[in-house]
């Protein structure tokens, strides 16, 4: 069954008793049991929640997954992925990675004995070399973030193979409508659902599908034990806002596509960043492992003053950090969304003082193109 | 600014006090007032709700009107809206009018004193020759449910401008993005926003805008007399949905005219209904007046059991009552939408026990085509 269709059916078969076409929302913490040693199949809500339940059924056949899960934030789904390691464990890790990830492990995991090695991911060579005695996992961000280096994940996922390690591979920017991590070799898929799955910037919201059962149990072990569990509004709020992924995904891509040529043909922009560009060093692998290019633009303006005036005179693109939704952002990643990379990297990686971060909506196009042409040259 | 940007900056978006993207949802009852002498806009939520009221504005930027007010379901859109007619005044209706709309005129109006003729309304002459002198009000469908028949909006508009009598539209099926009434010439337009409009199946909401002030207050009054205002969880939900009504509808769409081409094609299909097609009655007064035909069609039969079998047998086109959602709606008028229509009625107005009313969701067009095939057999 084709992936749109697969989105449109999550929850639709659930309630048996009244045959609505949507999940209900269980706005409960705890079930009645039938009897003494009795259970329906749901005890306690952080256990388990027939909404959320619909939500990450739905998540995990999205992404060919044994299971999927269901977390208040995208980074508490990430926290909730780290407590499968142990104190002395390292892991190697994308080095342009989202700056709350990068926050989540070097100021919190590492007190716990956690370490991380920073490598270039698109370099397979790189991620060979940082392989320790200790290496236990391969954590990337299959299209990264700002800078929109895409994930050589079969690549990866043989390194990983051979020396037995996981691999976790955060799809945020893509998520299953563009590319399926677990069909290409990684273990565990993880996702800020507040992004593009729920796309609606209504939702704060993260997800993880397992491919297989032995490693989901355990991962269901942390989710009840640790209990960061998504809530019945909020899980069916995504569930709600998977339903349009793939035609809110189309038309965001077909927009970014349009605007990122039309950027860089703009005399003051001096760098774009977009994939679906023919110069970008990614474009011809995104093209065939890949559905699209997303709908994610970064870009460099001609003077630092221009970032100002761009981010306080964009009129119908709000100034805003987050992503994925359906009206378009614009954030400025150096104080926003990477603060928490250091400086250093931040320089070597390319997120500097002239760097905007663009999440392309599904507004007109024309009217978009025109709120940056007015933002730019006025 | 294009549709598909005021779908998503067309009304108020941005929370004034925290910048927050999005209205919050006021779930309230009412407002603290400062002043004894001066009530804020705001003194109890029957009357106004902010959440509501973005909704309200929204719609009304989409539809080119200059008030909307937002209803707790179609059916309380409809009968707020017909309380602006007094006793002794009729109304010449559509003759396929939705069954819910057919029942409050003919059981409930009517007892009021409201009275109604209900006539083809593609014979604009017999649309004419129903108006009395008490005559205050044309009421429309089109396309109409489930026979998708078209009338001609502005010639309509002439003919209610010539009386002095108001026009109104259910504009349901077609939402603002592929036709605007009011452009027409039209008064009033209807909608049950729990279609289209919201798109997912979840919430029930109804909209009445005009261009008129003055008639957009009339309604407003009994809004909030009658206290069938939407609430402001299904107010926020109708405006996260709205956001995504053009994609969803162009997909739909899309899939419509895919399924209606395999359709015809079909030895048990023995007639479809679809203003897209070019040989339907209605085929160029339609594309003269929307910009689509839609994503809702019917279709015939050829035996009873057929019928049966494709009702119950269909896995992905869920069998149930609506229409306009994300997921395909398969539905069966004779025993739904108009089963409150009298049985001799019905089979006159030719919704026949053979007949099948579709609404295409956003599945796979052609994942919808093999379970129908599978379930037509």
């Amino acid at each position: 069954m084709n992936i749109a269709t697969q989105a449109v059916q999550i929850g639709l078969e659930w309630d048996t008793r009244t045959g609505a076409v949507t999940v209900p929302i269980y706005q409960t913490a705890t079930f009645r049991h039938p009897g003494l040693g009795q259970s329906t199949g749901y005890d306690y809500s952080r256990s388990g929640n027939p909404t959320r339940q619909a939500l990450e059924d739905g998540i995990a056949r999205l992404d060919g997954a044994a299971r999927g899960f269901a977390y208040a934030s995208g980074m508490a789904a990430i926290t909730n992925l780290l407590l499968l390691f142990k104190s002395g464990d390292h892991l190697i890790v994308t080095e342009d990675l989202y700056g709350g990830t990068c926050r989540l492990f070097d100021r919190i995991f590492t007190q716990y004995g956690l370490s991380f090695s920073y490598v270039d991911t698109s370099n397979t060579a790189e991620v060979t070399a940082a392989i320790l005695p200790s290496t236990k996992a391969v954590f990337v961000e299959t299209l990264t973030n700002p800078l929109l280096k895409f994930a050589d994940l079969r690549a990866i996922s043989a390194i990983c193979r051979s020396n037995n390690l996981l691999l976790i591979a955060d799809n945020t920017f893509l998520t299953p409508y563009l590319l399926r991590p677990l069909d290409m070799g990684a273990d565990i898929a993880v996702y800020s659902a507040t992004k593009y799955l729920a796309g609606h910037n209504d939702t704060v919201a993260g997800l993880v599908t397992v491919k297989d059962p032995m490693l989901a149990e355990r991962v269901y072990f942390h989710q009840n034990s640790a209990g960061a569990v998504l809530g019945p509004q909020d899980s069916w709020l995504t569930t709600r806002g998977i339903k349009t992924l793939a035609i809110r995904m189309e038309r965001q891509q077909e927009n970014a596509g349009r605007i990122a040529e039309w950027l860089a043909t703009h005399p003051r922009i001096t760098k774009v960043y977009y994939p679906g560009l023919k110069d970008h060093p990614d474009h011809d692998l995104m093209g065939r492992e890949s559905r699209g290019f997303c709908a994610m633009i970064a870009f460099e303006v001609d003077r630092h003053e221009l970032v100002e005036q761009i981010l306080l005179k964009t009129k119908l693109i709000s100034f805003a950090e987050s992503l994925g939704g359906v009206e378009s952002l614009i954030t400025f990643p150096e104080v926003q969304t990477h603060a928490d990379i250091p400086p250093e990297l931040r320089v070597r990686l390319g997120i500097n003082n002239v760097l905007l971060r663009l999440s392309v909506g599904i507004e007109n196009c024309d009217d978009l193109i025109e709120d940056l042409r007015q933002a730019l040259e006025n | 600014m294009k549709l598909a940007t005021k779908l998503i900056h067309g009304g108020p978006t941005i929370d004034q006090q925290t910048g927050a993207l999005g209205i919050p949802i006021y779930q309230i009852s009412t407002y603290r007032q400062t002043s004894v002498d001066h009530f804020s806009k705001y003194d109890y939520a029957r009357g106004d709700n902010p959440t509501r009221e973005a909704l309200e504005d929204t719609l009304a930027v989409l539809e080119g009107g200059t008030r909307c007010l937002a209803f707790a379901s179609g059916m309380a859109a409809i009968s707020t809206t017909l309380m602006i007619f007094s006793p002794g005044d009729h109304l010449v209706v559509c003759d396929d009018v939705y069954g819910g709309a057919y029942r409050v005129l003919s059981t409930i109006f009517s007892r009021m004193g409201i009275t109604s003729t209900f006539v083809d309304a593609t014979d604009l002459t017999a649309i004419e020759a129903a108006i009395r002198p008490k005559t205050k009000g044309i009421y429309l469908e089109t396309p109409s449910n489930p026979l998708l028949k078209v009338t001609d909006l502005r010639r309509a508009a002439d003919i209610a401008n010539r009386h002095g009598i108001i026009t109104l539209v259910d504009n349901t099926f077609m939402t603002p993005y592929l036709q605007r009434p009011l452009e027409l010439g039209c008064d009033i337009v209807l909608h049950s926003g729990t279609k289209f409009i919201n798109g997912h199946s979840d919430v029930l909401c109804g909209f009445a805008v005009t261009g008129d002030k003055e008639l957009g207050q009339r309604i407003r009054y009994i809004q909030n007399a009658f206290g069938t205002g939407l609430g402001p969880q299904d107010s926020f939900l109708t405006l996260r949905g709205v956001k995504t009504l053009k994609v969803r509808m162009d997909q739909s769409q899309m899939n419509a005219l895919k399924i209606v081409a395999w359709l015809k094609q079909q030895p048990r299909v023995t007639a479809v209904h679809y203003p897209g097609l070019p040989e339907h009655p209605g085929h160029a007064i339609h594309k003269a007046q929307a910009d689509g035909p839609g994503a809702v069609f019917s279709f015939e039969l050829d035996s009873y059991e057929t019928t049966k079998r494709l009702l119950e047998n269909a896995h992905l086109a869920a069998f149930a009552v609506s229409l306009g959602g994300v997921e395909s709606i398969i539905s069966y008028p004779a025993k739904m939408s108009h089963a409150s229509v009298p049985k001799e009625e019905r089979e006159r107005k030719g919704i026949t026990d053979t007949l099948v009313r579709l609404s295409v969701g956003l599945e796979d067009p052609d994942d919808l085509i093999a379970d129908l095939q599978q379930a037509i057999g």
